[in-house]
């Protein structure tokens, strides 16, 4: 039989509908297509899928036991490395990882390797989850700062591994940029609850409202426990130090979408927290941040919503799965401009950003051409709403206040590669020590730093 | 979930809630907040910490109903539980030995004013305390900051207690009268704060002034409490909240405060609170 050169579509909420809601836009696999999705693996012996994952799935693995329609025990394949697999088989860029090294590639499409996560994780969750199996004790006891990817990674595999493990939240919720950034159409918050309680049944206690730093330092921890890990992320938001930025109408993407997401402002006002967008709104930057809040503002009635960016489309550092569902959804993306001046009226509110065309130049520090402004191509653009997403910087707030940190340039904590500080004891990963990246990438570095805790603590008698 | 475990009315519209929190009252110092949300729907509000005692485990707030957080929150008695409580945040005040000092506070800004004055005259300043409101029903903690101060004045808009007129008037006869005040302290509303740090600043008197912005997180995350400071954007929460009252731009710090006026009055009819 010739193998199937193109994945089994992804069934979805049309665009008209789903920019009404906020629910998921994909509806996921069902059983039978999973299967059939699932027999184009080829079962490469050398697993080149593995090597572009970060959390080591045995993916060939799992796929053979969905071919063979045993769920449960594709699951537990999973599981063994990925506490998460609902979480990553949502808003993992697969393309540029496992999907990106498939065999199948060199004749077609990859195998859906993200899309079979998520069947999986959805099959387990909906089913109801078996209780992990108890580990025995090891009498030690680990912290672990900030519940986010990382962090929840990290404790999980820490838990597993016997130890007595808890973890500190600022909020009042876990699940850091996935509870407060990803919005409910793109990772339903139930589901990141469901991850969570599993990561607790492993033996993990969150505690919430406990700022580390403020609440209590870090030093106390690494008193109080045999090993620490800091995975606060990149919650500092960056904004475009232009005229006018101060005015109301303007928000950071975080304060945006915490406001929809954490607080669910869609809907105010039975739930306290308010947003209000009026009629344009313009997202500023073009990774997966701006996309979200560019389609989440659609879903709260924006009759307008644009994306403006300085540079090319090709230059866009969002996935292509979530340009594509903004272009589907009617998001006008405004490229090569670049704002300039905010302006507002006289009681303070925001009504129109002034911005310049831009042109791309010769290749600059991060490999991609520069954008050079082009005089004379100024346009002034109404809108009632900007929403500033052109990325976060490392929370500041443990690198300030621990003394003795290395911390490096970027305000990112400085760490080996299985996210050792300079500081005995004291580990760190996620974008915390890289700076902002991928959910997968900050739950790949909470599993070697776990076991790099691991063997500190072992080996410190 | 943090227990209220004491409930005074003060005035009309202010009252004081003493809320188990040790992990807080651990750490809390003068000049800093706390957030606090009242139970899954709520939102997430910023309260300035009042005084706290360590030994209990409590952290005392003093706040006004003004909206529909604040308003809910006084309707809770003891025994009720606040559902998040996290701090203290907010970088504390620099308690140190300046001279001779004057603490302002207006309105609500009384309350944490308090434990600031309280922290001044125990390192050794000469503590001049001015209180303002519109009428003598809406002062606050008069005997606990007359016990910590040198010199105590009262300023209310209607004459019903103290001078009648602003706090910048009676502040003025200081900075008349005194060879010299070394630093100004100004708790209340933002244009009460404007009016001292312009009078403050023709005479050359650092002026500090704590600022109350809107908030989400409180730890840095979300820029909502963004303030323009000496022309450079600075978060309330985690820069603050004590600013160099010369360096504030206070017209645009009044504009931000009324963002969701028209969505807080909506809650609070909603609510019945009104």
């Amino acid at each position: 039989m010739a193998i199937r050169k193109t994945k089994h579509e992804m069934p979805e909420q049309e665009p008209k509908e789903r920019i009404k809601n906020f629910k998921e836009v994909p509806y996921g696999y069902d059983a039978k297509t999973a299967i059939d999705e699932a027999k184009r693996c080829l079962q490469c012996k050398d697993k080149p899928c593995m090597q572009g994952c970060p959390v080591e799935i045995d993916i060939p693995g799992f796929i053979k036991c969905i071919a063979e329609g045993d769920f449960d025990k594709a699951a537990e394949v999973i599981k063994a490395k990925n506490s998460l697999p609902a979480v990553s088989g949502r808003v993992c860029p697969y393309e540029e990882q496992c999907e990106g090294r498939c065999t199948l590639k060199k004749i077609g499409e990859p195998v859906a390797i993200g899309r079979l996560e998520r069947f999986i994780a959805d099959y387990e969750r909906e089913k109801g989850v078996k209780n992990p199996k108890k580990v025995k004790s090891t009498g030690k006891k680990a912290a672990v700062i900030g519940a986010g990817p990382a962090g929840l990674t990290c404790a999980g595999d820490l838990a597993k591994m016997g130890h007595d493990v808890t973890v500190f939240e600022a909020f009042h919720a876990p699940g850091g940029v996935l509870m407060y950034g990803i919005p409910e159409f793109r990772l339903p918050k139930e589901i990141v609850k469901a991850e969570v309680e599993y990561i607790k049944k492993l033996g993990v206690t969150i505690k919430y409202d406990v700022v580390v730093g403020k609440t209590i330092t870090t030093e106390e921890l690494l008193d109080e426990y045999d090993a620490v890990f800091v995975g606060t992320g990149a919650g500092l938001p960056r904004f475009l130090n232009i005229p006018g930025e101060n005015f109301d109408g303007i928000y950071s993407a975080n304060e945006f979408l915490t406001r929809v997401n954490m607080m669910k402002a869609y809907k105010f006002p039975e739930y306290d927290t308010p947003v209000k967008i009026g009629d344009v709104v313009a997202a500023f930057g073009a990774g997966n941040v701006a996309m979200d809040s560019a389609r989440t503002a659609l879903r709260l009635g924006a009759k307008k919503s644009y994306i403006i960016y300085r540079r090319s489309d090709v230059e866009m550092p969002a996935r292509n799965e979530e340009i594509e569902h903004a272009k589907e959804e009617g998001v006008i993306f405004k490229l090569l401009t670049n704002p300039t001046k905010f302006v507002g009226n006289d009681k303070g509110l925001l009504t129109q950003v002034e911005c310049i065309k831009m042109k791309l130049g010769e290749p600059d520090d991060s490999g991609r051409r520069r954008p050079i402004p082009i005089p004379g191509s100024e346009e002034v653009i109404d809108i009632d709403t900007a929403i500033i997403a052109i990325g976060q910087s490392p929370n500041p707030l443990i690198p300030r206040t621990m003394k003795g940190l290395t911390v490096e340039r970027r305000g990112n904590i400085k760490t080996d590669e299985d996210g050792q500080t300079n500081i005995p004891g004291l580990f760190a990963g996620g974008d915390i020590a890289t700076g902002a990246a991928t959910v997968i990438l900050a739950m790949g570095a909470g599993k070697r730093a776990a076991r790099a805790m691991d063997k500190y603590i072992k080996s410190k008698k | 979930m943090y227990p209220i475990i004491e409930k005074k009315v003060m005035s009309e519209t202010v009252k004081l809630m003493k809320i188990k929190a040790p992990l807080v009252a651990n750490k809390a110092q003068a000049g800093q907040f706390i957030i606090l949300r009242i139970d899954e729907k709520g939102e997430r509000i910023p309260l300035t910490i009042a005084d706290s005692n360590e030994k209990e485990g409590t952290v005392t707030l003093i706040f006004m109903e003004v909206g529909k957080t604040t308003k809910q929150l006084g309707t809770l008695n003891v025994g009720d539980a606040i559902e998040n409580f996290a701090g203290p945040l907010g970088k504390p005040s620099e308690i140190k030995n300046y001279g001779t000092v004057v603490c302002i506070g207006g309105g609500v800004g009384i309350a944490p004013l308090y434990p600031i004055v309280k922290a001044l005259k125990k390192t050794g300043n000469h503590v001049v305390s001015i209180l303002g409101a519109r009428n003598e029903k809406l002062l606050l903690l008069e005997d606990e900051i007359e016990s910590f101060s040198d010199e105590f004045y009262i300023a209310t808009d209607d004459g019903s207690k103290g001078h009648k007129g602003f706090v910048s008037d009676v502040l003025q006869k200081q900075i008349d009268e005194k060879e010299k005040i070394d630093m100004t302290m100004a708790i209340g509303p933002v244009i009460m704060m404007k009016v001292v740090a312009n009078l403050t600043k023709k005479y050359g008197i650092k002026t500090l002034v704590s600022l109350n912005p809107i908030m989400v997180d409180g730890t840095g995350m979300c820029g909502g409490c963004r303030v323009s400071v000496g022309g450079e954007t600075k978060f309330a929460c985690v820069d603050g909240p004590e600013f160099d009252g010369h360096e504030v731009d206070f017209d645009n710090l009044m504009l931000r405060n009324r963002r969701f006026v028209k969505e807080e009055e909506h809650a609070c009819k909603r609510a019945g609170v009104m």
